[in-house]
C-alpha cells in the first residue's frame, strides 16, 4: 500500500507515540501516528531523530515492524544498556510523545508481495523487525510464497513477537519458523543452547537448490556469519541480501 | 591507524542500508539500490552492501573487500559535504523514459 507517487523531498516529520507494547523484558513495540505517511515496502526502515530540550539531537535508524499502513507505523526497539536513543523508545517513551522520523528509506533490504521465489528469513536478536514487517505483509498481502524463518535469539524469554509468531504458523499457510536458542532452551530441546551452525541451518533452512531469496538480519557479526554459512551450503551471493544493525554489547547475545 | 585498532576489526559498523536517509536526502532517490564501484580494487556492488562507520561528525562509507573510503558525507543543519573520493562511478537504475535523450531515436 503506497500513495500515488506525489515527488515529496525526504525530510524529517513530525511521529506522534499513539501506543507502546511491552513485547520481551528488553524490547517494546511503537505505534507511531504519521499525518501523510504513505505506507512502506516490507523491510525498509526510517531514521529516527531525538531533540532534547537544549537542542541536542540524536538519531539512529528503526525498521518498520509492521505491515504496510497509510498514516501509522510501528516500530520495535530493543534496549541497548546505556545507549543514547534506544534506552528512551524501549522504557520511557508513552503515548503522546513527539518525536521526528525520516522515511520510509532503503530499496535493498526490501521483499514485495509480487515476489514469486521461496523466502528464507534468518534473524538474530532484534533483527526480527524488518522480517516480522515481511512476514505480516505477506499475510495481509495474501502472498502464498512459501516463507521460512529461523529465528536466534538468546532464551525463550527473549523471542519477539514469540505469541503471534506461533499464530501464524497456525494461519498463515505456506510459513515456518524455527528457533535457535544461543543461552538456555525449553526443557528437552533437542539441541543444546549454541550459535546458529552450518547443521541447523541446513536441516531448517531451504536446500540452495531451491535458489530462494534469502533475508539475514541482525547484529553484524550474527550477519556475517550466517552470510557465511549459506554461501558455504551454495547459496549464491546475490540472492543474500543482508542487514546489520551494529555491534552486539555482548558477542554471544545473538550470533 | 595501525591494523590492530582499526573500528573494522570489531563490530562497530554497519552497512549501506544505514546510509539510505541521508543519501536519499541529497539526491532525492533510494541510492542503496545503486551499483557503484570502488577506486581502490574495481569491486562493483550494490552501496548497500558496503561497510558504514556512522560516528560523529560525520558518515564514512568504506568498501569491504579493500577497506578504501568510498564516500563520505557531513551534514550541517542547512546543508551537507558529500566527498565521492573512492567512487569511480554509480550506475543507478531510472524509469525508460529517461534514456531517450542518448539513444538517438
Ligand atoms: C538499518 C538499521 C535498522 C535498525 N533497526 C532496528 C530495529 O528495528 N530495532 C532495534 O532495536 N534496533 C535497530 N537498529 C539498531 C539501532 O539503530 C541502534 O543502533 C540501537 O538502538 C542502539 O542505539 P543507542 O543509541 O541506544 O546506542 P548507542 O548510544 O549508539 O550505543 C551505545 C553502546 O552500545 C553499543 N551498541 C550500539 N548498537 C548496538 C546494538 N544494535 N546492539 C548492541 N549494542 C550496541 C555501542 O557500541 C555503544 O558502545 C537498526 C540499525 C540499522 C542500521
Ligand atoms: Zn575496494
Amino acid at each position: 500500500m503506497a500513495r500515488a507517487a506525489v515527488q515529496r523531498r525526504l525530510t524529517w516529520q513530525p511521529a506522534t507515540v499513539a501506543q507502546v507494547r511491552t513485547e520481551t523484558e528488553s524490547a517494546r513495540s511503537i505505534v507511531l501516528d504519521v499525518p501523510g505517511w504513505p505506507g512502506h515496502v516490507t523491510g525498509q526502515h526510517v531514521d529516527v531523530r531525538l531533540t532534547a530540550e537544549d537542542g541536542y539531537a540524536a538519531q539512529r535508524s528503526y525498521s518498520v515492524a509492521s505491515a504496510p499502513e497509510l498514516d501509522r507505523l510501528e516500530l520495535t526497539v530493543q534496549r541497548v544498556p546505556d545507549g543514547e536513543v534506544s534506552p528512551y523508545l524501549a522504557d520511557v517513551a508513552e503515548a503522546g510523545d513527539q518525536l521526528e522520523i525520516r522515511g520510509p528509506v532503503g530499496g535493498y533490504f526490501t521483499w514485495r508481495p509480487e515476489a514469486v521465489e521461496p523466502v528464507l528469513l534468518v534473524a538474530g536478536g532484534s533483527g526480527i523487525v524488518p522480517l516480522m514487517s515481511m512476514i505480516r505483509g505477506r499475510a495481509a498481502a495474501n502472498s502464498r510464497v512459501p516463507f521460512r524463518l529461523v529465528y536466534s535469539a538468546r532464551t525463550p524469554d527473549d523471542v519477539i513477537y514469540a505469541q503471534e509468531l506461533s499464530r501464524r504458523v497456525r494461519d498463515d499457510r505456506g510459513l515456518d519458523v524455527a528457533f535457535a536458542y544461543t543461552r538456555g532452551t525449553p526443557a528437552g530441546w533437542p539441541r543444546p543452547p549454541g550459535r546458529l551452525d552450518a547443521a541447523l541451518l541446513a536441516e531448517v533452512g531451504w536446500p540452495a537448490d531451491f535458489i530462494p531469496a534469502v533475508y539475514i538480519c541482525g547484529p553484524t557479526g550474527f550477519v556475517e556469519a550466517a552470510a557465511n554459512l549459506l554461501v558455504a551450503q551454495g547459496h549464491e551471493p546475490q540472492r543474500i541480501k543482508t542487514e546489520r544493525f551494529g555491534p552486539t554489547g555482548d558477542r554471544e547475545a545473538a550470533a | 591507524m595501525t591494523a590492530g585498532d582499526r573500528p573494522l576489526d570489531r563490530d562497530e559498523w554497519v552497512d549501506g542500508n544505514e546510509a539510505a536517509g541521508i543519501l536519499q536526502e541529497i539526491f532525492t532517490m533510494d541510492i542503496t539500490t545503486a551499483r557503484g564501484r570502488c577506486a581502490g580494487c574495481g569491486r562493483v556492488a550494490p552501496m548497500a552492501e558496503t561497510r558504514v562507520y556512522d560516528h560523529a561528525p560525520g558518515l564514512v562509507v568504506r568498501c569491504p573487500d579493500c577497506d578504501a573510503v568510498l564516500l563520505t558525507v557531513i551534514r550541517a543543519p542547512d546543508r551537507a559535504f558529500l566527498a565521492t573520493t573512492g567512487l569511480t562511478y554509480l550506475e543507478v537504475a531510472l524509469p525508460e523514459s529517461a534514456t531517450s535523450g542518448f539513444t538517438g531515436a
